[in-house]
């Protein structure tokens, strides 16, 4: 091991901003980062050990205790459940041979849950040793079993088991037609790169991770910065559950995305640019290093760029499985080896970003729509939309419809067509935005997809009548709980207390005034918390209560008095140490028995 | 002409490049707070010293103070949050107050007396957390830290050391130490650094040393937090 560690830090140019990366390799060999490669490392990066650890106690792929040879994840999306996750999670388990959460005795298989994984149109979708699983079900779970009991390495699994669908279904302005390679470069010097900025000005595009930030306006602001050292970061952390347009996007127009990343490079300044690309979707990463070194070659990326004097190159870094990445100084700290903890503001990055200098982080959309505006002109996206949102919305549709995938609307499209589009029927309501975004119900389908009325990254997430919405809310509710970097005490505390009191009304245990300091929690944690996760880590509690409160107030028990916690299971330990299970050994909840 | 700013309608001057907590500490007024510091960088994470600027919260321990800005700090609204996020702060720990060597100077304790928390409204999380003895002359009582990284700090920026990191992510972070055992016997810690002085509550403590003040006599025995104030902070450790 000492020599694969010293190797590979000697690969990665002893860079403790490296970090990331070279954990994954060792995590991805040794199926857990050791004591001693930890030790080692620390004198190879001239790091404190404690920084290292808390890097790797940082990420959801990282593991200071063995996992199996084989690791497989299974995702914990919504969506996931809605295509009976939990049966054939039992079932695998059973297979394996192995519970969730644990290490099979032999050390070959190991079985736990993960964050959403992106493939909600094509689920229930899961990870093995990183790469993305599809369409799972009892057919393909025995297929999986028995490689793995036969230890075939994964380049011997069926290439199917892996296979990933684009659907895109409606295709817009922009997945209509790909521009050329090199088209967005070409015309942007040739117009000049101010007179382009101003074309992006023009158009109206606004920020497509969600919070719409105006582009150019980012862009001019950090090309006028005093220090000339500026980076240019496509945030491909497509974290939100339910999203998963950035992964085609990759896919089938990753020289797009790429073309404009260095289109921002040119006009702000940029001689370096990163991909920050969420862990769960590795497969991407050879072929779009193949891409980049085609770009390479075409004269588009490296030293003189198109003979334009412009020196840019970009290079990808992997996530290791943390949502809260996709915040913008997050994923900075990740890029710099570090837990992806959100940075006070100001400052913004845009002035003080990666190693302290101007950087941009755009969304992957944000660039790809970048590129094509540089071809086709600012009244080309500006001519469709609304007042205040420009242009399209690609959207990652899934849930209850006849055809999820990838749809593009422009902006003022209302949620009705949307779901005539895609094929949903006797629908209760949408997520929109994902579990930080709002739900609406089946009485507000006329509302629009825009910046002025629902903001979305792009996840929209179908529920039928069939569903109860309290198994969503309390799906995305330990979702946030989950994914809370802990940095600040409303989020840390608060969205452990919100699942545990919502759990607690959901199960039956709440009484008068539950709800009340339900609400007033989620508040808190709204109003106090220092980032966009825990700032909305309330909204699927509070958007829900909003339209339904009958559905908790009916959770609540109506006795005056109930204790906080499930007496009778408090007795269990006394009822196994005195080995009884009569039923006096047994006690109800006070109030039901003794009126 | 100074630039000023106004908090709870009352003027006060501030030099460019203060924070909002710096303006108003010089000018004598307190804005609760755990995870700030003078002597060290900025954190911005237990969230007490959120006020309102200009309608907006902000963190006035990490927020530039800014000609005009008005800003809100004693309200009743304010306050029932702050009292809701040191509440947070007790039940996510295990804080026995009464069996606790720090009571009495604890800031988490006085901050909590200040607000008027008479109870921990929340449901204790009852987290199993380790303590370390091994040092000589330093406990750890990870029962008790609210994850400030004063102690981080304190040992990076004044002692030179790196001895503490806090690892882990959401409700299950922790404090760690830097040595290979991960115990704190073998780090380079010594009794006289910052680090081991720095904690507002009870989670580093120095051996033998608990009770030379006698209960009733301690620094917020008598003086609520808000007036012994950031001037006691400084002549503690300044």
């Amino acid at each position: 091991m000492k020599q694969f560690i010293q190797d590979l830090s000697e690969k990665n140019h002893h860079q403790a901003t490296r970090l990331l990366q070279i954990l994954r390799a060792i995590q991805s060999r040794y199926h857990y980062v050791p004591a001693d490669a930890i030790e080692q490392l620390a004198g190879l990066l001239n790091k404190p050990r404690t920084q290292i650890i808390s890097v790797v106690e940082f990420y959801s792929f990282f593991h200071l205790q063995p996992k199996g040879q084989f690791e497989i994840l299974i995702s914990d999306s919504i969506t996931d459940h809605m295509l009976g996750k939990i049966n054939l999670t039992s079932y695998l388990a059973r297979q394996l041979k192995v519970a969730v959460g644990e290490v099979r005795e032999d050390g070959i298989v190991s079985l736990d849950n993960t964050s959403c994984t992106g493939m909600c149109d094509q689920g229930p979708a899961g990870l093995v040793n990183g790469y993305a699983l599809t369409r799972l079900d009892r057919a393909r779970i025995d297929v999986i079993t028995d490689l793995i009991n036969q230890q075939k390495p994964l380049a011997a699994w069926p290439v199917e088991l892996f296979h990933i669908e684009d659907n895109i279904h409606k295709p817009g302005l922009l997945l209509k037609q790909q521009i050329n390679q090199g088209a967005a470069l070409n015309v942007a010097f040739k117009r000049g790169l101010k007179e382009t900025l101003a074309e992006i000005d023009k158009s109206g595009l606004r920020g497509r991770g969600g919070a719409g930030f105006k582009t150019a306006m980012k862009w001019q602001f950090c090309s006028e910065e005093a220090q000339s050292e500026r980076y240019v970061v496509c945030n491909a952390d497509e974290g939100e559950p339910g999203t998963f347009k950035d992964r085609v996007l990759l896919n089938s127009f990753a020289h797009q995305v790429f073309e404009g990343m260095t289109l921002c490079a040119a006009i702000i300044g940029a001689q370096k640019g990163f991909l920050y690309l969420r862990g769960e979707y590795l497969y991407l990463y050879d072929q779009l290093q193949c891409i980049l070194d085609e770009r390479r070659k075409a004269g588009l990326l490296g030293i003189d760029i198109l003979g334009q004097g412009l020196n840019f190159d970009i290079e990808i870094c992997m996530g290791a499985g943390a949502y809260i990445c996709g915040e913008e100084s997050a994923l900075i700290e990740s890029l710099e080896g570090k837990p992806g903890i959100p940075r006070n503001r100001p400052p913004y990055p845009v002035t003080q970003g990666y190693l302290g200098k101007p950087t941009v982080v755009n969304n992957v959309e944000t660039f790809l729509a970048a590129a094509a505006i540089a071809v086709n002109g600012g009244d080309w996206f500006a001519s469709v939309g609304t007042a205040k949102s420009k242009g399209t919305k690609i959207l990652s549709i899934s849930g209850d419809c006849a055809r999820p995938g990838i749809y593009e609307y422009p902006f003022g499209t209302t949620i009705e067509t949307v779901l005539m589009d895609c094929g949903a029927a006797n629908v209760m309501g949408v997520q929109v935005g994902g579990p930080s975004g709002t739900f609406i119900s089946n009485q507000e389908f006329d509302r629009k997809l825009a910046f002025e009325d629902l903001a979305t990254g792009g996840s929209f997430i179908i529920f039928d009548e069939s569903r109860n919405i309290l198994d969503m809310v309390n799906n995305f509710t330990h979702f946030f709980a989950h994914e809370s970097c802990g940095f600040c005490t409303p989020c840390r505390v608060g969205t452990s207390l919100l699942k545990k009191q919502f759990d607690k009304i959901v199960e039956g245990h709440g009484s008068a005034g539950d709800v009340a300091a339900l609400e007033e929690l989620c508040q808190v944690i709204k109003g106090y918390s220092h980032c966009g996760l825990g700032q909305t880590a309330a909204n699927p509690v509070l958007t829900t209560l909003e339209r339904y409160p009958e559905l908790y107030q009916d959770k609540l028990k109506k006795i005056s008095y109930e204790p906080g916690f499930d007496l009778d299971g408090a007795l269990e330990i006394a009822r196994r140490m005195a080995n009884r299970t009569d039923a006096g050994a047994h006690l109800t909840q006070v109030g039901e028995d003794h009126e | 002409m100074s630039k000023t700013i106004t908090i709870d309608s009352k003027m006060i001057p501030f030099q460019e490049g203060q924070t909002i907590m710096e303006a108003a500490t010089a000018a004598g007024v307190y804005i609760p707070h755990l995870c700030h510091h003078p002597e060290f960088t900025p954190h911005g994470s237990c969230k007490l010293c959120t006020v309102n600027v200009n309608g907006r919260g902000c963190t006035a321990c990490t927020y530039p103070a800014i000609d005009g800005q008005e800003i809100l700090n004693e309200t009743k609204e304010l306050n029932d949050d702050r009292r809701k996020i040191t509440q947070m702060l007790f039940v996510e720990g295990n804080h026995l107050c009464p069996g606790c060597e720090k009571s009495g100077n604890c800031q988490l304790q006085a901050v909590g007396y200040y607000l008027n928390m008479l109870d921990n409204h929340f449901a204790h999380f009852f987290a199993r957390r380790d303590l370390d003895a091994s040092h000589p002359d330093v406990l750890i009582d990870r029962n008790r830290c609210i994850f400030c990284t004063l102690c981080v700090r304190a040992s990076r920026e004044k002692d030179g050391k790196d001895v503490f990191a806090i690892s882990g992510r959401g409700i299950n972070k922790q404090l760690v130490f830097n040595s290979e055992s991960g115990q704190l016997k073998d780090t380079g810690l010594g009794v006289n650094d910052q680090a081991a002085h720095i904690c507002p509550t009870g989670a580093i403590l120095i051996k033998r040393t608990g009770f030379t003040v006698p209960i009733g006599e301690r620094r917020f025995d008598h003086n609520d937090i808000a007036e012994t104030g950031l001037e006691q902070e400084h002549s503690d450790h300044g």
